[in-house]
């Protein structure tokens, strides 16, 4: 059983192939480069490399946000499409799930987190626990300093893991102290091997359902919402 | 036994998401649809009175395996009888035009087939070959939302821009105008229907430009509406909006029609086409039959379903760049601002 993992959902892009349990071949590069342009040919170079052909794809597992809204896109228009005319299923993981995997022997709990702009995080919190990860509180958006607070009330130790962590380190060891635990660099980059993995056992939904996880409204809606009166709670 | 070869029919599937269209559709020859699939978003944007970039993107990525899907079943053809995958990738919104580029890379990957990129406005040209085959020599008139463009074309996929807007395309203009006098959007419609109840009374001013230059101008004729509005409302005068719209509609048409006879004159063509939404003006069509039934140069005008965004009419463009052997990698990206050449 061949599984095809795509991640571009944030500045990473990468790409796995897992044959049954095992991991024979997978690209990532960490940097803010044109996803639109990269990822096919990489998931071409990849199916090459190891040898198979895409009919001997037997399903497709895609993160499916949160992050880049364009990126988001990308990752899951391919995932999508390659699943329709193969007719294969597409799973998508929580980008935010895919990247607490880089915690998986912590005995903490896991907030993974990416950078949504004027002090706002997108974020959850996970758990791993007996061989598995869990998810403690959904996915959100939401201000960093909110979030840290409603984390200290928790009294436990915090596995912080984050692409951006240069740009909200100081925040977060000033809010809670000792609290925090903030790894070295490699630690902060998804894996697109352990998306394939949290999405292996998932059958997911009909490839048409499959709908990007922004975790926020475009702004034009929410507008438009509030213009309209009604009070919707985002995240 | 002897070997004899036959021509084999071309089929080739096009799709196009440059806008607010989701759209499939499968082409026999460059000439003939099979199936032509188009989601509209149109009833998701009204609420905002325009397109809105990002909404048009989300809508696109929960559309396109559905559209996708619908024209392959209806046009009752196997993946072995497609040729090549044709897709827009500009000019347009990007993050629109990202996902059917992505969508055809994926395709042409998943069932290795050739992949051809296709500029919008060679698209809307090609959707007159589904009228009338081309006579070369030809004059080209693209008007739309986005576009104002005189094209000369002298030979399959090879495109002159002559003449283009420096400024707001027509159909902005429209949209602008419609907007002033409290039409629903999409404007132009609406301007076209109340220009038909109306006079053209108001002077409004043409921008002929240069002499003897092909381009287009309507962010002056806007502005003279809109102080024409305002001073009438200061003044408390009763302002009649069929007279505004078909005076309006009078001065685009008018520089329209005359730019495109001068140029069909000027480059000896023996045919013109019309393409693009703006197409679909009833008073810009009638305009144009008059102008060219005094000449001998054929004119064609696309049925008002294939003036609007679709993708039979990249399909139509794609066979031409299939045929002449042009290609396009997976690298394949959108680009917003690709120029026609
Ligand atoms: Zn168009």
């Amino acid at each position: 059983m061949y599984i095809l993992a795509i991640d571009t959902s944030n500045n990473a892009l990468g790409v796995a192939i897992l044959k049954d349990d095992q991991l024979i071949g997978q690209i990532i590069t960490n940097m803010a480069k044109n996803h639109s342009v990269r990822l096919m040919p990489a998931v071409d170079q990849l199916m090459k490399e190891v040898q198979i052909t895409p009919e001997q794809l037997e399903k497709i597992v895609v993160a499916q946000g949160p992050g880049s809204y364009t990126g988001v896109r990308i990752g899951l228009t391919t995932a999508k499409t390659l699943g329709w005319a193969l007719n294969i299923p597409v799973v998508g993981v929580s980008s935010l799930n895919a990247l607490a995997f880089q915690g998986r022997f912590s005995q903490s709990v896991i907030s993974p987190f990416f950078d949504a702009r004027r002090g706002l995080v997108y974020t959850g919190l996970y758990e791993w626990r007996a061989g598995k990860m869990h998810t403690l509180l959904d996915d959100r958006n939401i201000l960093l300093t909110d979030w840290l607070e409603k984390l200290k009330a928790l009294q436990k130790s915090v596995l912080f893991l984050s692409p951006d962590m240069e740009k909200h380190q100081e925040v977060i060891l000033a809010q809670l102290g000792d609290l925090a635990i903030i790894p070295e660099e490699p630690f902060h980059h998804t894996s697109p091997a352990y998306l394939a993995y949290a999405g292996k056992e998932l059958s997911g939904d009909t490839v048409h359902a499959l709908k990007p996880n922004y975790l926020r409204l475009a702004e034009a809606e929410a507008n438009w919402l509030k213009a309209q009166g009604e009070h919707r709670q985002d995240g | 036994m002897g070997e004899f070869i036959m021509k084999k029919d071309t089929y080739i599937l096009g799709i196009e998401t440059s806008c607010d269209e989701t759209a499939v559709a499968i082409v026999k020859n460059g000439s003939e649809i099979i199936t032509n699939v188009v989601a509209s978003q149109i009833e998701s944007h009204k609420r905002f009175g325009g397109v809105v970039p990002e909404i048009a993107s989300r809508h696109h990525v929960e559309q396109i395996t559905l559209v996708l899907e619908e024209a392959i079943e209806q046009s009752k053809l196997s993946w072995d009888d497609i040729d090549a995958i044709a897709v827009t990738e500009g000019p347009g919104l990007v993050g629109a035009l990202l996902i059917g580029v992505n969508a055809a890379k994926a395709i042409a990957f998943a069932k290795q087939k050739p992949l051809i990129g296709v500029h919008h406005i060679a698209g809307h040209i090609y959707a007159n070959r589904f009228v009338a085959d081309f006579q070369f020599p030809l004059l080209a008139l693209i008007v739309s939302g986005g576009h104002t463009e005189l094209v000369v074309m002298k030979a399959h996929g090879q495109y002159e821009v002559i003449g283009e807007t420096r400024d707001d395309a027509a159909g902005e203009a429209y949209d602008k105008v419609a907007r002033m006098l409290g039409l629903p959007y999409p404007g132009g419609p609406q301007i076209d229907r109340l220009a038909a109840q109306g006079e053209a009374t108001i002077d409004f001013p043409r921008a002929w430009l240069e002499e003897g230059s092909f381009d287009f101008s309507f962010s002056g004729l806007k502005s003279a509406v809109i102080n024409f509005i305002h001073n009438a409302k200061q003044r408390d005068e009763a302002l009649k909006n069929e007279d505004i719209a078909a005076s309006f509609q009078a001065s685009v048409i008018d520089v329209l029609t005359t730019k495109t006879f001068q140029a069909a004159k000027k480059y000896q063509v023996n045919q013109v086409i019309v393409a693009g939404g703006v197409a679909a003006n009833k008073g810009l069509r009638n305009a144009l039959v008059n102008r060219f039934s005094e000449t001998d140069i054929p004119l064609v005008i696309p049925p008002l379903q294939l003036c609007t965004d679709n993708a039979a009419m990249i399909a139509a463009a794609g066979t031409i760049s299939f045929e002449q052997g042009k290609r396009a990698g997976l690298d394949l990206n959108a680009n917003p601002s690709l120029p026609l050449r």
